[in-house]
């Protein structure tokens, strides 16, 4: 069931995934600086020269590669780019999540005007909209969700690609949504707004001496003030109560659904690898559908038929005996690039070797960041194997 | 021989940050080794779970209290992962004599809701304990010499630290309130630095940048400017510009290949070619991204790049080499 697209030698064919129909959504996650953000926006463009109609959700992408897609601000609607090749039938529109933006059209869609401007005038609420960790997964989940809904009512797009936010753990960005949610449903905001609230009553009963030390507690730990403004907000937002769970829920599922593919993104760095490993065994414990891992800014080894040992061995040679300096220099130089070969490729290995099945894409790594399009296509070849070597 | 002049005298809260994957792990906990030099006992702390101290200094996972992880030139260095559940509870402890309404708070989701989701409450509980580190003393004198933080990345790093910002729309008086401003006014005091690791890059070096103005804006003490994982040029300046134009003699190359016994033919000598080519491009781009970083006006101090990557030998390697420099 899980759609992984192997090549038989083990590496992940992204042509095949992005060429195939069937999927509607691809996720890229891992932890921060791995090139999260530039390989969706990669992927993107690979497809949508490809013949597909693609929509790409960034969450927070440098500058400069903002700027090579024409995102020059944070309107959060997604504009068509200009520059790709369209000869295939293909089209790619790009979008930067605004995750304050994003919270407030869903307060405002699911509240009539009155209540709804309550809430986003409540202090509460302008904290948690803008700062809480997890506001950020939750909104891109929020996003993700109604740029399918829009998919699929009017096949605007055929391909959603999605970066996920910098957390601290790759792993936050699927608990969040939950947590968030569970919250805002859950029984503890209950328990704030409690004396006022019928619902709460029979909960009332079983934690009633509980109930006065906890908001005593409260009051003392965050002052008055903010209890009030919690309550406030949370009657505001009664009527909406439900709907946070049911929605994280229901993006939970679309992430499960079918259509759905997961790449992890790392670095040939421990730390990466490690971060990556964990990804990929949650993604499994959840039966979510991952499709590979890709391996950014890998070191190839080099062309020259000349081991790194040997390599080194000949420039001391040389060097002891003070003669062909430059070639010295050239074998010092290859040894060195293929000794971060070797560890990058044992790094690599040891991946594979807990996790067999996992197909896996390396993207050798480029001097320059990506400035512009073309930048872009040359790290979709490089996704693709297609690169050439150097 | 001569103590060099150490440049953060005075320092006790050393904070590093930098872009993902750029190393600040690392140079976090290399500084802290060596601040231990001379008899000192450093806290080096962690605060985003993700036990990166722990993998490098191959100790069995730190937990939510201190313990020594190494030692180095007299002293030592102890390790800390601090979490949000772990300080609240502390906190409670500590200033309510909290029992049962701990385990009260616990139960009805409380502490969740303090520790994940209410805004900026999270940061005050993780910065507070790094203060009370800090401040901590015994027998008349600080426990620590010097705490060293490994703090989020620089993406977050100023609203990590300027604690006082989001809790100030929310909570205008209590505790909670009392405990930021204290902690905002040690990270604004000269007796912190905040350090800030970088790779020659483009995308380090402009978050980098980033981080100095609005540290700078929010009256954050911009420390040092650490450039990690630089590669030698091993080519002269010359031989590079030759390099990245192709003007290399091939027959030169050939030659010396066959002097030693090693394969001749076109495609090893074009091989090495190219990849001359391509250290040329790397060190004319380092060489820009520097200027950047040297334009900051910031003291910057320059580590190695290890070909076979980070053990806890070469951190020891790096300890010395930000000594020498007069970092520490």
């Amino acid at each position: 069931m899980t759609p992984r697209r192997g090549t038989p030698d083990g590496r992940l064919d992204v042509d095949a995934l992005i060429g195939d129909r069937a999927t509607r959504i691809i996720v890229c996650c891992g932890s921060g600086g791995v090139g999260k953000t530039t390989t969706a926006a990669a992927l993107g463009l690979r497809a949508a020269e490809q013949g597909r109609q693609v929509v790409v959700l960034t969450i927070d992408p440098a500058r400069r590669l903002a700027q090579s897609m024409g995102l020059e601000r944070l309107d959060n609607s997604p504009r068509t780019v200009k520059g790709v090749d369209e000869t295939a039938g293909g089209r790619l529109d790009a979008m930067m999540l605004d995750m304050k933006r994003t919270f407030d059209e869903v307060v405002e869609a699911h509240a009539d005007p009155v209540k709804a401007q309550q809430i986003l005038d409540n202090p509460f609420y302008q904290a948690l909209s803008s700062s809480f960790a997890g506001t950020q997964e939750y909104m891109a989940m929020e996003k993700l969700g109604q740029l399918r809904a829009r998919a699929d009512a009017d096949g605007t797009w055929d391909l959603i690609v999605v970066d996920t936010p910098p957390s601290r753990s790759a792993l936050d960005f699927l608990d969040a949504p939950t947590r968030l949610g569970s919250f805002l449903d859950g029984r503890f905001i209950r328990l704030l707004s409690a004396p006022a609230k019928a619902g709460g009553r029979a909960y009332l009963k079983v934690f009633s001496a509980g109930v006065n030390l906890v908001t005593h507690t409260m009051t003392r730990l965050l002052g008055a003030q903010v209890l009030t403004d919690v309550q406030t907000f949370v009657a505001a937002l009664d009527t909406m109560f439900g709907g946070f769970r049911e929605r994280a829920d229901a993006t939970y599922r679309l992430l499960k659904a079918s259509g759905t593919s997961f790449l992890v993104v790392a670095a040939p760095e421990p730390d990466a690898l490690r971060e990556a490993s964990f990804f990929v065994d949650r993604l499994s414990q959840d039966a979510m559908p991952l499709s590979g891992l890709v391996l950014n800014r890998v070191h190839p080894a080099g062309t020259t038929p000349i081991s790194g040992q040997r390599a080194l061995a000949g420039a001391e040679q040389l060097a002891d005996a003070k003669e062909h300096t430059l070639t010295a220099q050239l074998l010092r130089l290859h040894a060195e690039r293929e000794q971060v070969a070797e560890r990058e490729n044992a790094l690599a290995k040891r991946f594979t070797a807990a996790h067999p099945d996992i197909p896996v894409a390396r993207v050798p790594t480029c001097a320059e960041d990506v400035h512009d399009l073309d930048g872009l296509r040359e790290v979709g070849q490089g996704l693709a194997g297609r690169n050439v070597a150097g | 021989m001569p103590e060099a002049a150490r440049d953060w005298d005075g320092v006790r809260l050393h904070v590093v940050t930098g872009k993902g994957g750029t190393g600040k792990t690392t140079v976090a906990a290399a500084l802290a080794l060596s601040l231990a030099s001379g008899g000192r006992r450093v806290l080096l702390a962690e605060v985003e779970g993700r036990q990166g101290i722990a993998q490098l200094f191959d100790v069995p996972p730190l937990a939510y209290t201190e313990r020594k992880i190494a030692g180095y030139g007299g002293g030592e260095v102890r390790g800390l992962a601090v979490e949000p559940k772990g300080a609240l509870l502390e906190y409670l402890q500590m200033f309510y004599k909290l029992g049962r309404a701990g385990s009260m708070l616990e139960k009805v989701g409380a502490i969740d809701f303090a520790t994940t989701i209410a805004p900026g409450v999270q940061d005050v509980l993780l910065t507070g304990k790094v203060y009370e580190a800090v401040r901590r003393r015994e027998g008349g004198r600080p426990v620590y010499d010097a705490v060293v933080l490994d703090a989020p990345p620089t993406g977050r790093i100023a609203r990590f630290l300027n604690v006082g910002t989001e809790v100030v729309g929310l909570a205008r008086v209590g505790p909670i309130r009392s405990q930021a401003d204290s902690i905002i006014s040690l990270m604004r005091s000269p007796q912190t630095a905040v350090h800030l690791v970088t790779l020659l890059e483009e995308m380090p070096v402009q978050e980098t940048l980033d981080a100095v103005e609005e540290l700078t804006a929010a009256r954050l003490p911009v420390g040092g400017i650490v450039v990690n994982q630089v590669r030698s040029a091993v080519l002269p300046a010359k031989r590079l510009v030759a390099a990245a134009k192709g003007r290399l003699d091939p027959g030169e190359v050939a030659a010396g290949l066959r002097a030693v016994g090693l394969p001749d033919g076109e495609d090893a000598v074009a091989g090495l070619l190219r990849e001359a080519a391509t250290r040329a491009a790397r060190v004319a781009l380092e060489k820009r991204e520097r200027a950047a970083v040297e334009a900051c006006d910031r003291p910057v101090y320059e580590l190695p790049a290890l070909a076979s990557g980070v053990d806890l030998g070469s951190l020891y390697g790096l300890a010395e080499l930000l000594h020498q420099q007069g970092m520490s």
